[in-house]
This record gives structure tokens, sequence and C-alpha cells, in this order.
């Protein structure tokens, strides 16, 4: 990957800021002061000072709503917009005063997101809700139109605009703020910045490890850097394979506690009916049946709980995925760096060779010479005078590489750094939320259950008064 | 003679059920294989459940049970004061199920031992063998003998088209349990207690009794007796009085719902393993997930460790559904098969008393013989009323307390199993809410 110049295209636009330590662009953020002239990503401390746009502005998600229109084949399709509205908190009497609302659809959001993640390689970016329902279980619909998904996903994108509002650095970033703030033209000016040339050729997915070249290379500082990647990559895969295998047993689990609670139902009505020719426990078999249906009909409330803490650990399970993204990212760089290095290291051996006239690595032109005589002294220097060339451009080649390589890794560690407290302050946060509301549950449940007791005992003893 | 009296014994005794308020230890998970010939459909829409055939119904429970006591004197410490003021002086056990194998077939075995001091047994205390074809005859005896008593029920004989397992662990346990019921409800029976046929079942050795069985009604004798009883159930009855229009609609609704009862006790049941069996697996993931979580090892550790007891608590929860209430309502849906049984024999008798007062009108010629039929018949009509109507009450009012002791102890056991999780819970929580604590005193030191 290429340091990313200033794009020529976008003139009319402040660039977004250059990630790998190039000289930094400001964000000028439309009439709002800014803090700070340099972007400063060295981590936690400069949360405060970037976090100007959450202490200025309140962003959510306040609706959602069905809706046609002609897709790209213009043919109608059916989608869902939501309605994102900014607010300005005032800094004396913090009265928040509506500045910004407009409506956007899924895609855009994702459409976002892609950029963000172009441009910013070294940011763990919050990920999306899911764009399908995953992890269904009986009583869910998988259906993306439906009332219940939607109501999650509408949750799940204000979340995304949140943190990304928060992040120290993304919140920085023009395109974001024009989310925000631009309804129309949006998704032109995203495509302008010709973000989606810069996105990764499609073959170079996975790496294998890389390659030594044959000549040594101080490369002992990335050796470092990568075994530290790789230890994230194997956390990442091991926080997805956990997350995904926890909630499809829980979406099993679930399953399983909602038939249990609807088949105590049935009870209800039996003890209804029941009670309308027994005369004698009648009034007792009532009052079991109507709490048996207060018992089956607690389930939904308590599922619905559930799938809030569903989602949050979803979050985490697409994050693991950014994580990957960003080891991925330095993977290419490695590679880039590598092949540099060892590109230059031939072309080193080479023009030594040329100078003492020993061969040592095979080349066409060698054998050539071998077989047709030796070349001319005069041929012979013009072709060292080339290869130094060749070295010279090279070695200030791998030398910015180098620096860029190490930009990275230093900013991305930041941010991980950042990202893994945010994750443990998270998930320990959801984990106890859990608790809770089993505890709730448990409440909730035993007095329907006592009062069916209860009323059992009260059918019984009207029995032996009569 | 030992006299094993008890201050107020009872004739309510259900022996073998676990004491009020005592829990069955939790088992492992059993080879619990319920079978069910159709699916019950969770569907709220629909008004009335599927219809559960029964011959496929197989009881098969969690026989994890150490409640079973496995001597009459235990039994003592069992007892539940009634109000009934009997004397308690024949006990019952039914254990030990051994296999046989013979050329012909292979069989179970049950152990009958009987422990009395009454007078009209030549011993104390009797040990026999018996197999289910032994409980069908006596079941059968005491039909024929009183025919409008309300006769206990006995477990079904394994009818499953196609399964093999005719002798499994828990089927043969299910089936001890209900016939040391059975034994035990017929010896609390006032009248059905002093029947001699029972005696011979409880005291005599194999061979006497094959020969016992022979002389009894021939085989062409009790073919007529059923050839009568369809072809005046057939006839219909036309004079029956009100009270047992009454009872027999009572019966039929009775029997409606607690068929129902039984399906969805037996369906809560599955769902509840079903349940189980995923809360086994959800548990240990989160373990699994401390291991690449150093900050949440305490977290995570703590919601398996939550989850496990949960789990634990949840087959308490079961056993004590399979101990109490299943087989409780099951005994009753047999009970209601037996009622229509029992309603029908009144009416067989009443109809034979009808026909023949019936051709006394058109038949003059033998009016003195039939005169003195029917005189007879009418004392039979009366007699077989009246001892319906008492056994009636009775079993009425057993049938209440049954009921309503088996939900009742369902009801605690659920309240018991969520005051557990919830301690469990909220012991949890108060660990996790603690811990900051702790840690901004250790920075302090």
């Amino acid at each position: 990957m290429e340091q990313t110049p200033p794009d020529p295209e976008r003139p009319l636009q402040p660039a977004p800021l250059e990630p790998l330590g190039g000289p930094g662009a400001v964000l000028e953020a439309a009439g709002e002061e800014t803090q700070g002239t340099r972007e400063d990503t060295s981590g936690v401390d400069t949360m405060t000072g970037n976090n100007f746009w959450l202490k200025k502005i309140e962003i959510s998600v306040s609706e959602a709503e069905k809706r046609t229109g002609r897709n790209a084949m213009n043919m109608q399709e059916t989608y869902t917009a939501y309605l994102i509205e900014t607010r300005s908190v005032g800094h004396a009497d913090c009265q928040s005063v509506l500045t910004d609302s407009l409506w956007r659809r899924y895609s855009e959001f994702e459409l976002l997101r892609n950029y963000l993640l172009v441009y910013y390689p070294h940011i763990v970016v919050p990920p999306l809700p899911e764009k399908r329902a995953e992890f269904v279980w009986h009583k869910l619909s998988a259906d993306n139109m439906d009332p219940d998904f939607v109501e999650r996903r509408r949750i799940g994108l204000e979340n995304f605009l949140l943190r990304v509002a928060s992040h120290p650095v993304l919140c920085r970033d023009k395109i974001f703020y024009l989310f925000l703030t631009q309804e129309g033209n949006w998704k032109e000016t995203v495509n302008e910045t010709g973000f989606q040339l810069k996105s990764e050729p499609e073959g170079i997915q996975h790496l294998d490890p890389v390659v030594r070249p044959c000549v040594p290379l101080d490369l002992s500082a990335v050796a470092h850097s990568s075994q530290r990647f790789t230890e994230l990559k194997h956390y990442s895969d091991e926080l997805q394979s956990v997350i995904s295998h926890l909630l499809r047993v829980r979406a099993r689990v679930a399953d399983r506690l909602y038939g249990v609670y609807k088949v105590h139902g049935n009870y209800g009505r039996v003890f209804s009916e029941w009670s309308a020719f027994e005369k004698e426990m009648g009034d007792g078999l009532q009052s079991a049946g109507h709490h048996m249906d207060v018992y089956a009909s607690s389930i939904d409330d308590i599922l619905e709980d559930e799938e809030h803490y569903a989602d949050q650990l979803k979050e985490y399970l697409f994050y693991a995925e950014a994580l990957r993204a960003v080891c991925r990212k330095h993977e290419l760089m490695q590679y880039d760096l590598e092949t540099a290095a060892q590109d230059l290291a031939s072309k080193k051996q080479q023009c030594e060779e040329l100078a003492t006239g020993t061969v040592r690595t095979f080349s066409l032109k060698g054998m050539t010479t071998k077989l047709f005589g030796q070349e001319a002294p005069e041929q012979r220097e013009a072709r060292v005078k080339v290869l130094e060339e060749q070295i010279g451009e090279g070695e200030q080649q791998l030398k910015s590489k180098n620096l860029e390589s190490r930009e990275f890794v230093k900013n991305a560690w930041a941010d991980i750094e950042r990202f893994k407290e945010q994750k443990n302050r998270d998930l320990k946060e959801a984990l106890i939320s859990y608790a809770v509301m089993q505890i709730s549950m448990c409440k909730k449940v035993a007095s329907p259950h006592e009062d069916a007791a209860v009323a059992a005992v009260a059918a019984g003893s009207e029995v032996h008064a009569c | 003679m030992e006299g094993e009296r008890l201050a107020s014994g009872s004739s309510e005794l259900a022996v073998g059920e676990s004491p009020r308020g005592g829990a069955p230890i939790p088992g492992g998970s059993g080879s619990c294989s319920l079978l069910q010939a159709d699916v019950l459909d969770l569907d709220e829409d629909e008004d009335d459940l599927e219809v559960f055939s029964k011959d496929a119904s197989l009881m098969d429970m969690n026989s994890f049970s150490p409640m079973m006591p496995t001597s009459p004197l235990s039994m003592i410490n069992q007892v539940k004061f009634e109000d009934e003021q009997d004397l308690k002086d024949l006990f019952i056990t039914v254990d030990a199920p051994e296999s046989h194998v013979t050329t012909i077939e292979t069989f179970i075995t049950y152990r009958i031992i009987t422990k009395t001091s009454r007078g009209e047994f030549d011993s104390s205390e009797f040990e026999v063998r018996r197999r289910y074809q032994d409980f069908l005859w006596l079941k059968g005896r005491l039909e024929e003998a009183h025919p409008t008593l309300i006769i206990p029920p006995l477990p079904e004989k394994f009818i499953v088209k196609g399964m093999v397992e005719r002798f499994n662990d828990d089927f043969i346990e299910t089936r001890r349990k209900a016939l040391h019921k059975f034994l035990n409800r017929i010896a609390d029976h006032p009248t059905l207690t002093f029947n001699e046929d029972f005696k011979v079942f409880l005291t005599a050795q194999a061979w006497e009794l094959s020969s016992y069985k022979k002389q009894g009604p021939g085989l062409l004798s009790r073919m007529g007796q059923t050839v009568r009883a369809v072809a005046s159930s057939m006839r219909g009855v036309r004079n029956r009085p009100d009270e047992f229009t009454e009872m027999n609609n009572f019966i039929e609704t009775f029997s409606q719902k607690i068929n129902l009862i039984d399906k969805i006790s037996q369906r809560i049941y599955k769902e509840e393993r079903d349940y189980l069996d995923e809360m086994k697996e959800y548990g240990p993931i989160h373990t699994v997930w401390s291991a690449s979580e150093e900050d949440l090892v305490d977290t995570l550790k703590g919601i398996a460790s939550c989850i496990d007891q949960c789990c634990k608590a949840t087959e308490k929860r079961m056993s004590g559904l399979s101990e109490v209430l299943l087989p409780v309502v099951h005994e009753y849906v047999l009970y209601s098969e037996m009622l229509m049984g029992v309603m029908k024999r009144r009416d067989q008798i009443q109809t034979e008393l009808d026909s023949k007062v019936e051709a006394l009108t058109y038949r003059k010629a033998d009016a003195d013989l039939l005169t003195e039929e029917i005189g007879k018949l009418e004392d039979k009509v009366e007699c077989a009323n009246n001892a319906l109507k008492a056994d009636w009450e009775r079993w009425k009012q057993k049938m209440q307390n049954d009921l309503k002791s088996a939900f009742t102890d369902t009801a605690e056991e659920n309240i018991r199993y969520y005051e557990q999780c919830l301690a469990t819970w909220e012991s949890f929580l108060t660990s996790q809410t603690d811990l900051p604590l702790e840690e901004d005193s250790e920075d302090k030191i």
C-alpha cells in the first residue's frame, strides 16, 4: 500500500487527516472551533481533546421508515430509511438544539464504513449492526422488514455513529461530518474521494508467512511487531469463534425456554375450562389458571431483553473482523517492505558482481556473457551506473517504507490499546447486565408460581370446607 | 404378633410418593427417552392440543429416586395423617424386579412383601413373586366381584409399534411404582381389602396361584358375560337416575381434562429436558472464553459457574416433576378410563333389570318366574348403585386431594428452583460489583 497523497480530485474540501504521519491537514468542522492543530494519535490522553464532537453534539437515530423507490436497475424496491438527528448542546445552558436532521439507508452507512476502512487502515473501525438477522431462534423473524429487527437495527446504527463520533481520530473526518449534515449528494462526494480505487486488490487477501530475504536486513523491529500482530490475529479469531458459538447456543436456549413457558400456558386454558364445571374447586382452579397465563406470557419481555444483550455481544463479534482488517493491513505492509528490501539487496549484489567480475547470482545476462564473451568495459560501466541509480532510489524507497511501517505500527497499537480498554469495559458491563436480567427474571417469575400454589391450596381447602 | 398399628393411619396413604416437602435427590441424566406418537403444536392459535395416541404413551421417567422404601416398616415414617380413622393393618411393598427367561418367552417378576396383623391371614409376613399377567388377573377378578366399585388402575400394557426394548430400566421402574400403588390402594379400600382373590394374590406361592386361577369361572362363561355386556351397551340404558347421569357427565369432562393435563405435563417435562441440555452446553462456553480474556476471567468464570448451578437446580426440579406430578396425573388418566368402565357396568346391570321388566309386561306366561328374577335384579341394582355412590364420594375426595397436593408440590418445587437461581445470580452480582472497591483499597496500601 502506498502512502496516499492528497487527492487532487478533491479540491473543494479539506483532505481527511493523513493517517501515516504526513503533514496533517486540520479538519475544518464547518464553523466549530477545533481544538489543537496537529493530529496526535498517540492514544488515550488525546481523547478529551478530540472529543469535541461529543461535548458539543448529540447524535441519535430516532426513527425508521419504510420506503419504496427505484434502485440502480430502475426496479421498484422497498427499503428502510433511518432518521439521523444531530443536536448541538449549548455551552452555558446545556440545552440541545436540533442542528441537522436527514434520512439515510443502511447501504449509505455501509458506504461510510468502507470509506473509513480505506482511509484509516490503522484504526479498529467500529462495526455496523448485522446486515441480515443471524442467530435467529423460533420466535424471531429473519425478515429484514420485521419491525423488531428494524428497531434493533436502528439502535445498532445509532451505536455505530456514537462510536465513530467518540473516536479520537475518526470523529474529525470530513466525510463523517458530511454524512451527518449533507443529505443530498453525499454519496457522490464519497465516491469522488476515489477511495474504492485505494482499497485492497482482491488478490492479496491472505498472505503466507513472509519469505525471508537472502541478505540479512535489520528487520528485528519489524519481526517484533509481526509477532504482536500475529498474536492479535489469533486473539481476534478466538474472539470471533467463541462469541459465535455463544450466540448460537444462546439462541437455542432461548428457543427452549420459550417452549417451556408457552406450554405452561396450556395449563392456564385447561384450568379455566375445568373450573367451569368442577364446582368445588372452581375458584382455586380459575385463579391457578390465571397465574399460569401470567407466567406463560412473561417470557416475551424476558427474551426481548436478552436479545439486546445478544446485540451487545454481536457488536464485538463484528469488532473481531475489524481487528483482523488492521492485522491484514500490517501483513500487506510487511510483505511490501520485505519485497522492496529483497529487491534492493539483489540489485546491490548484482552491482557488486559487475564491479568485481564475479558471478554469484544467476542472471540471463551473465549466462549470455559467458556464452558470447565478456562485454565491453563501457557497457559494464553503463550497467553499473544504472544499477547504482536504481539502488539509490531503492534505498530511499525502503527508508520511507520503513518509516511508514513504523508509523503504522505505532498508530495502530495506540488504537488497539484504546480498543482493548473499551472492549473490556463494555463486555464486563454486558455480562453483568446479563446477571441482572437473570435476577429480574427469577423475581418476575417466582410470584406467579407462588400465587398458583396459594390458589391450589385454596382450592383444596374449599373442598374440605364442603 | 407384631402390632403395626398407627395412631391415625390413613387409607389415603400413597406409599412410594416422596413425603411432602422433601425433594428427591437430583440424579444424573438417566436414559430418559420419552416417546410420543404425535408432537404437540405450540401454536397458541390452536384451541385444542393434538390428540395424543394413548397406546404409544410411555411414561419414561427419571428413575433416580432413592425414596422407594425397601421394607414396609419404613413406610410408617411416611404416613400422612388424614382425617379418616382407619387403622392400617396391611402393608405391602413391590420391589426387586427380576427377569426370567424361558424357551417361550421372557418376562419380569416383581417381589411382593406383605406384612399384616389380620387374623384371617395364616402368617404375619409373606413374600411372593408376581408378573404383570397376575396383576391383570387380579384386577379382572375384582371387577367381576365388584362391578360398580372403583378399582384402582393398573399401569398400561406395553404396546408400542416396533419398539424392541420392552424391558428398559426406566420402564420397569415406572411400572414397579405403579404396581406398588395399585396394591396399596386396594389394601386401603374398605371393601376390596377383604377380597379373597386379593388375599390369595398376596400369599399364594406361584404354583398355588396357577391352580387357583383355573378354578374361576371358565373361559366360556366369561365370554358369555362379555357378549351380554356388549349387547346391553349397544341397547343403551333408558332409566338412568339423574345422579348417575350427572356422574357420567362429570367423568367425561374429567377424563377430557385430565388427559389434556397429562399431555401438557409430559410435554413440559420434555421441553425442560431439552432446555437443560442446551444450558449444559451454554455454561462452559464462558469458561472457554475466559481463557483468551485476561481482564474478564473472573466475570466469565463466574457466569459459567452460575449457569452450572442453575442447571443443577433445573435437574432437581425435573426429577420432582417426574416423581410427583407426572405419575399422579397419569394415574388419574387411567382412573378416568376405569370410571367409564364402572359406569358401563352399572348401566349394564340396570339394563338387565329393565329388560326383564319389559319382558314381564309382554309375556304374562312366565310372570312368577320373571317377578322372582326381577326381585333379585332390583336388589342387585340397588346394591350396585349404593356401592358406586359410596365409592364415588370417596374417590372424588381422594382425587381432589391427590391432584391438589401434586400441583402444590410442583408449584413449591418451582418456587424453590427460582429462589435458588436468584440466590446464585445475586451472589455473583455482589462479587462483581464489590470488586472495584477491593482494587481501590489495594491501591491505597
